[in-house]
């Protein structure tokens, strides 16, 4: 449960997210859920010339388990506070 | 994000995997699969695992500047093969800069372009050698 909650801290933020295929996509985090599939909003697709069928979309819902990467905004990690959620997690809640 | 704690949520707080897909309800999606193929058709019913009823599917086949539309009728597209999909902004249909042809014209140009793809590629196994000099 630790990186649900840890993502639904970043929803509203951009983020970049890598997937298995290679395609990136940018946009707005708009939710997430316990299998980290994730939602999008004003997408843009880091190299949109190779893939021209996304120019027509604007938000999107991607599969957690196709995801390889998520790029992150700088200083949205805390890591004194996911230590502290990991090691509480470990103990058990 | 400072003195905050990042708490475990409430278990009746989550709401279940792939609920977001119900603002996707009844609308016109582009569905990418695995595969790489595109498919657009509105969809009617989904589950937690991201398996799709998509009925009027039609998949479109992109090649270079021209694309196509083969309509394939009532789909149920299983979860694992999803890649992403999202609403088609009809404001932006068809595609800028994406002419249409026929469905024989495109897949003409699919074998074109898997040829070619062949051939660069028994070129670049052939000429392997070159990399250990």
């Amino acid at each position: 449960m630790l990186f649900y909650s840890y993502f639904k801290t970043l929803v509203g933020k951009e983020v970049t997210v890598e997937l298995k295929n290679d395609l990136a996509i940018t946009g707005t985090l708009h939710s997430v859920d316990q299998y980290l599939n994730i939602k999008l909003n004003n997408i843009r697709v880091v190299n949109e010339q190779k893939y021209p069928h996304m120019l027509s979309v604007r938000a999107c819902f991607v599969r957690g388990s196709v995801v390889r990467f998520i790029l992150l905004p700088p200083g949205s990690v805390d890591v004194e506070l996911l230590h502290d959620a990991t090691r509480r997690e470990a103990r058990g809640g | 994000m400072d003195g905050q704690v990042l708490l475990p949520p409430n278990i009746e707080d989550i709401p279940p995997p792939g609920l977001a897909l119900v603002e996707e309800l009844d609308k016109l999606l582009l569905v990418q699969l695995r595969d790489g193929r595109k498919i657009i058709g509105t969809l009617r019913s989904f589950d937690q695992f991201a398996n799709l009823v998509l009925q009027g599917a039609k998949e479109r086949i992109i090649v270079g500047t021209q694309y196509a539309e083969i309509p394939l009728g009532l789909h149920v597209v299983r979860g694992e093969n999803v890649v992403l999909l999202g609403e088609l902004d009809l404001a932006r249909e068809p595609p800028a800069g994406l002419e249409l042809v026929s469905e024989a014209a495109i897949k003409q140009a699919q074998r074109a372009e898997r040829e070619a793809d062949k051939m660069k590629g028994t070129l670049r196994a052939r000429f392997d050698f070159l990399d250990d000099i």
